[in-house]
């Protein structure tokens, strides 16, 4: 089966007083249904991924390279009617904070179906119609009433089950979820991850899931990609990253979750901060935060080594005795 | 437990749900200067669209022996001025085309200035530089002169009074639109509408409009004032109406050969434009507060 997502050598750099390699070499391939949870700290390029895949990145002060193909089109060379098609209507994406991702002088029903109209060319009667539909669809109580209120209005997880809503509007094949979940709190957190999971399963999307918050990606993800410093570092199904974690970076930040950690224990911290990206060290890029890093570790870029045909991590020492040793400890 | 909470903001949004223009109406009622002010500006308004009707003297006619009757005068309640004609119905006709003059300007402006302001702001780059640098251009004077250079290039009269306003004020609208559109422009919810698929023109249109209206709309309101002196100093100067038309700005200056007879008449013309445009100026301060709902 083709993937409905293939992004080959992706490169973004944004041009200015100083060049900033924000994206070096992604690939990612992703199935027809299927959830990439795409975690990193941040700064990792998670969201210019997802920006980079609907070419919201501004054109004048971006250089792209490599190739990005959705459902057999070609991203890269979509002109700007295309991509307004395109956008939307193949793939859409929701937002970290929808009290700013909803426009708010216009209610909720208004932006549902403005949407439609665009891209169905249904009247905006029809248009209404719809944004009923899905605001029903995202289970919001007495949906009707809600057409009508403002993004003011509304609590923070109706905020983002509204922005979810007008996203899944139009019926995309691929959603891009940019930390949907990290401006809620803890209980709403769950309710919005179980309904995205729950739509995703009902419409068969294809869902990129970018988070910081690896117990949110385990949650969500069938796989998982780790990026750093503008790299897919590893990635694997979830299980297997999960359980084997091969890049010492994935183990880092597996061990730095709070989650499991007793009480008056000390919380492991990876040592150092990520480079900077105008500056990217040669190599692999967490070799000065790493511990088994050595001298073949900054020569030359690192391809990808193989766990399992599935599972891939780009790491010099993963056959190495103490790479063993540290994944243990 | 959540579900019974959404029940509960339900209800509480719908007893509220007036959207933000209707929040927005219902702060400026309940500011009383805002009000007052309105009151007045209403008064004047009606009286100066009505004034034909309302059973006044002739404001042309004047008469050679009751010239520079004091205020109180019988049959004269604001006195007559220097031709003899009654004050109170030159005010009320003046209005008519003061306050014309004080707005359209600023209305053509508005227009001018925020489709400008959005593109350039909205847009960036080349024609930005293009758009604000012709900007600049006009920002080099200040703008009583160059009101006074454009109408007297363009000559006397009503229409080039006008026309000269509206250049005037369109620089300073670009500059407010474009700055708050920049603002905008980078907000989420541009990219949200842009991820939706919407094109440029619906994102200005829409989206970007929507929002900055609010912000260049106070600017606009508070530039009548200025507008309305503006007006008033190219009359004064013998640039905007002719005599023997009742303007405040034109009544003022035929008087003032007047002011050491009787000042108090003498001064009623600049009293009106005073009036007019402090209300103005406090109207615009108000729903400037009024606005601030949102946040």
């Amino acid at each position: 089966m083709t993937p409905i997502i293939a992004i080959r050598d992706l490169t973004v750099c944004f041009t200015g007083e100083r060049n900033v390699n924000a994206l070096n070499g992604v690939d990612i391939s992703l199935a027809e249904g299927e959830v990439l949870g795409l975690i990193g700290e941040s700064g990792s390029g998670k969201s210019v991924t997802l920006k980079a895949l609907l070419r919201l990145l501004p054109p004048r002060r971006t250089r792209m390279t490599g190739s990005i193909h959705v459902a057999g089109r070609d991203v890269m060379a979509l002109d700007e009617a295309a991509l307004e098609d395109y956008r939307g209507g193949l793939v859409s994406m929701i937002f970290q904070e929808p009290m700013l991702a909803l426009d708010p002088v216009y209610t909720i029903g208004d932006q549902i179906a403005e949407a439609v109209v665009r891209h169905r060319g249904v009247s905006w009667a029809d248009g209404r119609k719809r944004a009923l539909e899905m605001l029903e669809g995202v289970r919001i109580r007495s949906a009707k009433r809600r057409l009508e209120a403002y993004p003011h209005e509304m609590s923070g997880g109706m905020r983002q089950r509204a922005m979810i809503a007008l996203a899944l509007s139009c019926g995309p094949k691929v959603l891009l979820a940019d930390e949907p979940t990290t401006a809620l709190d803890a209980t709403v957190q769950i309710q919005i991850l179980l309904l995205l999971r729950e739509l995703q399963r009902e419409m068969g999307m294809a869902v990129i899931f970018v988070t910081h918050d690896i117990g949110v990606a385990v949650e969500i993800s069938d796989r998982i990609a780790v990026m750093y410093a503008g790299r897919i570092v590893e990635t694997g199904s979830l299980r297997d990253v999960v359980k084997n974690p091969s890049h010492p970076y994935t183990r880092g930040l597996l061990h730095s979750t709070i989650h499991g950690a007793r009480r008056g224990e000390r919380l492991d911290a990876i040592p150092g901060a990520p480079p900077r990206l105008d500056r990217l060290p040669p190599g692999c890029p967490f070799a000065p935060r790493c511990a088994l890093a050595d001298t073949s570790c900054v020569q030359g870029d690192i391809a990808p080594v193989f766990v399992t045909p599935q599972h891939s991590a780009r790491c010099l020492k993963l056959g190495n005795p103490a790479h063993a040793r540290a994944g243990a400890a | 437990m959540s579900v019974l909470a959404d029940d509960l903001i339900d209800l509480a949004a719908t007893r509220k749900s007036r959207g933000y223009w209707g929040n927005v109406g219902r702060r400026l009622l309940r500011d009383p200067v805002s009000m007052i002010c309105a009151a007045i500006l209403l008064l004047i308004a009606l009286a100066a669209v009505f004034a034909p009707y309302l059973g006044l003297a002739d404001p042309y006619l004047g008469s050679m022996i009751r010239r520079l009757r004091p205020i109180g005068t019988a049959g004269y309640p604001l006195g007559t001025d220097e031709l003899g004609r009654d004050m109170l119905t030159r005010l009320v006709h003046g209005g008519r085309l003061s306050l014309l003059i004080g707005l359209l300007p600023v209305v053509f402006a508005f227009f001018i200035g925020t489709t400008l302001g959005i593109i350039a702001g909205y847009l960036g780059g080349v024609v930005n530089q293009l758009i604000m640098r012709t900007v600049d251009v006009f920002y080099a004077f200040p703008s009583v002169l160059l009101a006074i250079a454009i109408s007297g290039a363009l000559g006397g009269g009503l229409l080039n009074s006008l026309l000269s306003l509206t250049i005037v004020f369109i620089p300073p609208i670009v500059r407010v639109a474009e700055s708050v559109t920049t603002g905008v422009r980078s907000l989420d919810f541009v990219d949200a509408a842009r991820a939706s698929g919407a094109g440029a023109l619906t994102i200005m249109r829409v989206h970007i409009l929507g929002n900055v209206l609010g912000p260049i709309f106070v600017y606009a309101t508070s530039l009548i004032s200025v507008c309305m002196i503006l007006a008033a100093g190219l009359s004064f100067l013998g640039l905007g109406t002719k005599p023997p038309e009742p303007e405040w700005g034109l009544m003022l200056n035929t008087l003032r050969t007047a002011i050491y007879v009787n000042p108090w008449v003498a001064a009623l013309p600049g009293v009106m434009i005073f009036t007019v445009s402090i209300c103005f100026n406090l109207l615009s301060d108000g729903m400037r507060s009024a606005m601030d709902v949102r946040n």
